[in-house]
């Protein structure tokens, strides 16, 4: 009798695997479609916007007797899952995403463009520009962010260094441990926090074109690119030792958090992880090359499926719902980044820490979000580990930009 | 008198053959009701598989379901299939997950599934053909209104001068008269026209889908544009620039007059080299694999990373196993005091999750802020994770760590179940411990354990969870492709050049690269397999 059961479990658990390879569950799914009170949007979002966008579906809801089921899923998941069951026709019908996935979702073609009309101008010109590809706009932003140089008032004052030699003077002269830490993530390397040095030498990653979009073009060769290099090499292992590979993300945090060193770069996200610093100031990353500190600028927002078979009804969810200041408001009180609805953005900006981080971001670049960029990241990543561990700054800097050259051009 | 009538001889007693339990029919029937329960249950989930892959019209889940759910009921309906029935929920597993999965793979192999080329053709086609179609930088954006006769759908808008301007898909806009404006701002009624009511409009998905790919042309001119809705209450003007031509499989863009041709590599490919962003998959045949190999900086990496895999499958094996082995011998000497307390402790590194303690290790091996260098080395700035040899060497510890106290473990119980008369005879024979631990011990542990040797040796082989979480492969070999890295295996070098993590996936060449080990390790447990059976000599 026990085996029956056993059996028949093993049976059954076949069965529904099997569904699930047919990609059953299917109460996901907007199959509902019989009469007029039946649509259904499906929303794939993350834990921390969950309920924000409920909150807003519910007015929705009311409103248009549609319905909004919302399904929860990992943050990481969300853009290689959106590209795999989009064209199976299982995806949802919008999606929570960040505007770096963008490339990958249009070479997928699985995302569809969104015309936000008059609300355009409401929006932080540099969060629509980061979600437009091409000269179209594929999503409805709704947040910023990026990293910024963050400082210890008490030992260094609250005023932003105008220059890395300057920001590495007062570091000194405060009589930290370290004059300034950097998260270079252990090994791997960190081309994204550093990112604000390397453009202030005007090597970006890729060249942008007259109307800010980028072009497959690699820009850190040449002179500028060698300048970052050698002055990376400068700073590493074999020179100054104020950059190093021993430093990842939660020793950074570690040693700014103690005291032990006055001036770190590092994003919102990380300002929980200084309870024990009393006055914090969040200025824009100091220049070491001597043009702008541009870092990159990351915006979330709204995705809509190119298969959706309620467009009209998502994009009303979209622009006239979401895309309101009350929703917008939800969203930043759920999940705190700088809000990309500008009236929120200058009201938020209140709090002297988000305003710090808010002028880094008005000086930095949107993150490309071209496919190139994926066949960037290791290999850059790489070459400043090696770099900031002592190899010789310029060869192996033009060997990865050879590399990354030869990558993007398939 | 009675003559006894001569008795045919009885047939030799055969036994009723017993009725399993599931069929038997005495007392409630319990056995049989539950059979027929699970039963239903087995064949309401396949119908509903089946219901719903015919509704995404994915066949092979299709015919698979049914294929396997028939086979159910004919195995547990009929009186024959006896030993069946206890194979089949074994064989239904080994399908779904092993054969399926391996095929899968192997499908994708051939194909060049990734970015760029995820969807089929005419998804391609759709996506290009949205990516193609622009609103016209300075179209105002014109309340709307959806409206409807006999069975053709058409827009109503107002204009700039307040007008209302009414067309379909055949019929350009023209103006409207005596058509009424309500007080949300869209036509409300337009004489010879049904006003669709917006609730409908964005609730019924049948139409929705109508409305959305409906495009109402502003004049006679084409180059003019046309108006298209994208929330069923306001509309613009679009202009399409990309035109596709089913016949010629041929997108042409009408602004440049480029003309982007479908190739058998899966993307539509202009003259001059450029091509659309959105491609789709095609069967590539073998070149994922020729990849591997004609690709210089590729193989050469690919063969250095092949060795590595070799040196720590092997090693990853035999240090644990040799530890482990001694420790077994040690703690099961009876004279050894507290030897259940000792044996617990030495499970915690196995009981203790694996990447976990490889996160762990990646803060103590760090060269500066490390305990292994400040308490072993004296604060010895030693870069174990940026030294190739050394973060190699660091990689080999760890997992020492983590699985020595496994085979401890498998010893210790192979140990305890050696005969213990035999090694009685062998001592009384006057054999020392040594000659005992040779020609006894030794060979009748490694006859029990040589299977587990043989797995581990499949499982370190694809151990991705502790290269990965320890040091992601570095420290990266300077100017290899995909940033692979001195500790990198097989398996993580694959993960790279996937590409997932990255954005840019390659799903093909991975899926190629992933046969390719699959028929190493396979191979390579195959002849191990058969070598070891020659062990079992011994007992």
């Amino acid at each position: 009798m026990r085996k029956q059961i056993a059996l028949g479990a093993l049976a059954l658990t076949a069965a529904v695997v099997l569904a699930g390879c047919a990609g059953g569950g299917s109460s996901d799914n907007g199959d509902s479609e019989s009469d007029g009170s039946g649509a259904e949007l499906v929303i794939w979002t993350d834990e921390e916007r969950e309920q924000s966008i409920a909150d807003a579906a519910a007015a929705f809801e009311e409103e248009t007797g549609a319905t909004v089921t919302l399904v929860q899923k990992n943050f990481e998941d969300l853009r290689n899952d959106f590209i795999a069951q989009v064209p199976t026709g299982e995806g949802p019908d919008i999606t929570v995403g960040a505007h770096d996935w963008l490339g990958a979702l249009v070479a997928a073609g699985v995302v569809d463009t969104i015309d936000l009309g008059d609300k355009a101008s409401e929006f932080e010109p540099v969060a629509l520009e980061a979600m437009t590809y091409d000269g179209q706009l594929y999503a409805l932003p709704y947040s910023l962010e990026t990293i910024a140089l963050v400082q210890n008032v008490d030992l260094v004052g609250a005023e932003a260094p105008a220059t890395w030699d300057d920001m590495i003077q007062k570091g000194l002269a405060s009589g930290a441990e370290r004059p300034f830490v950097i998260n270079t993530n252990g090994e791997t390397g960190d081309g994204y926090t550093m990112y604000g040095f390397q453009t202030s030498f005007g090597a970006p990653v890729f060249v942008q074109d007259d109307s800010g979009s980028y072009t497959a073009e690699v820009g850190m060769g040449g002179v500028a690119g060698e300048g970052f290099a050698t002055w990376l090499g400068a700073n590493g292992s074999a020179g100054t030792g104020y950059v190093s590979t021993t430093v990842d993300y939660d020793i950074n945090n570690e040693l700014f958090n103690t005291g032990k060193a006055p001036y770190t770069i590092q994003g919102p996200w990380a300002i929980s992880a200084y309870p024990d610093v009393e006055n914090i100031a969040v200025n824009p990353i100091p220049t070491a090359g001597g043009e702008t500190a541009a870092p990159f600028v990351g915006v979330q927002g709204f995705y809509l499926s190119s298969q959706s078979k309620n467009a009209l009804l998502a994009q009303e969810f979209l622009v006239n719902y979401l895309g309101t200041e009350e929703a917008q408001r939800a969203l930043y009180e759920a999940d705190p980044r700088i809000p990309a609805w500008s009236t929120l953005a200058t009201e938020v900006s209140s709090d002297p820490i988000i305003a710090g981080f808010l002028a880094s971001a008005q000086n930095g670049v949107p993150m490309p979000s071209i496919p190139e960029m994926g066949s960037v990241w290791d290999l850059w990543n790489a070459a400043q580990s090696q770099i900031i561990d002592g190899a010789d700054p310029v060869s192996t800097w033009n060997t990865m930009v050879a590399d990354v050259q030869a990558a993007v051009a398939g | 008198m009675t003559v006894d009538a001569p008795t045919t001889p009885r047939a030799p007693a055969e036994p009723a053959p017993r009725e399993s339990h599931a069929r038997r029919w005495r007392g409630p029937g319990w056995g049989f009701l539950a059979k027929l329960a699970l039963m239903a249950l087995v064949n309401a989930f396949g119908v509903m598989t089946l219901l719903s892959a015919f509704r995404v019209e994915s066949w092979v889940v299709f015919s698979a379901t049914l294929v396997l759910l028939l086979a159910a009921d004919v195995v547990y309906f009929t009186r024959r299939s006896l030993p069946l029935k206890y194979l089949l929920p074994g064989l239904v597993f080994l399908l779904v997950f092993q054969v399926f999965i391996f095929g899968y793979t192997a499908y994708i192999a051939f194909t060049n599934y990734g970015t760029g080329h995820a969807g089929t053709q005419e998804q391609a086609v759709e996506a290009a053909l949205i990516q193609g179609e622009r609103r016209i930088e300075d179209s105002p954006t014109y309340p709307l209104s959806v409206v409807e006769r006999v069975g053709e759908l058409g827009f109503a808008v107002v204009d700039e001068n307040g007008d209302v301007l009414v067309g379909s898909a055949e019929q350009p806009l023209e103006e409207a008269r005596d058509a009424e404006v309500g007080s949300g701002g869209v036509p409300t009624e337009v004489p010879g026209w049904d006003v669709v009511p917006r609730t409908t409009v964005i609730t019924d998905a049948e139409l929705q889908e109508q409305i959305a790919g409906l495009r109402v042309a502003v004049s006679e001119d084409p180059n003019d544009g046309s108006i298209r809705t994208r929330d069923g209450s306001s509309g613009a003007v679009y202009e399409s620039t990309l035109v596709w031509d089913a016949g010629a499989q041929t997108i042409t863009d009408t602004t440049t007059g480029t003309v982007y041709t479908a190739n058998d590599q899966g993307s539509f490919v202009a003259e001059d080299g450029s091509a659309l962003p959105t491609g789709w998959y095609v069967n590539v045949g073998f070149e994922n694999f020729f990849r591997l190999f004609t690709d210089p900086a590729l193989a050469q990496t690919l063969l250095s990373v092949t060795v590595w895999t070799f040196a720590f499958a092997t090693l990853s094996v035999v240090l644990p196993f040799a530890l482990g082995l001694l420790l077994a011998l040690i703690y099961n000497d009876a004279r050894l005091k507290g030897r259940r307390f000792l044996r617990t402790l030495y499970i915690l590194p196995y009981a203790f999750p694996a990447f976990m303690s490889a996160l762990l290790f990646r803060g103590m091996f760090n060269a500066e802020f490390g305990v292994i260098n400040d308490l072993f080395f004296f604060g010895a700035n030693i870069n174990w994770l940026g030294d190739p040899w050394l973060a190699r060497a660091a990689v080999v510890w760890v997992n020492l760590w983590l699985t020595y106290p496994y085979y401890f473990l498998v010893c210790t119980g192979a140990l305890q179940a050696l005969p213990q008369d035999t090694l009685e005879a062998a001592s009384i024979d006057g054999a020392g411990r040594t000659r005992q631990l040779r020609s006894i011990i030794l060979p009748l542990v490694l006859v029990a354990t040589a299977p587990l040797l043989i797995s581990s040796f499949a499982f370190s082989f694809n151990n991705f969870t502790v290269i990965y979480m320890f040091n992601n492969g570095g420290p990266a070999i300077p100017g290899a492709p995909y940033a692979l890295g001195a500790t990198d295996i097989l398996i993580s070098a694959i993960y790279d050049i996937s590409g997932v993590s990255g954005g840019a996936a390659d799903y093909g060449l991975a899926s190629a690269l992933s046969i390719l080990v699959f028929a190493v390790v396979g191979g390579i447990s195959a002849i191990a397999f058969r070598q070891t059976r020659k062990l079992e000599e011994f007992q």
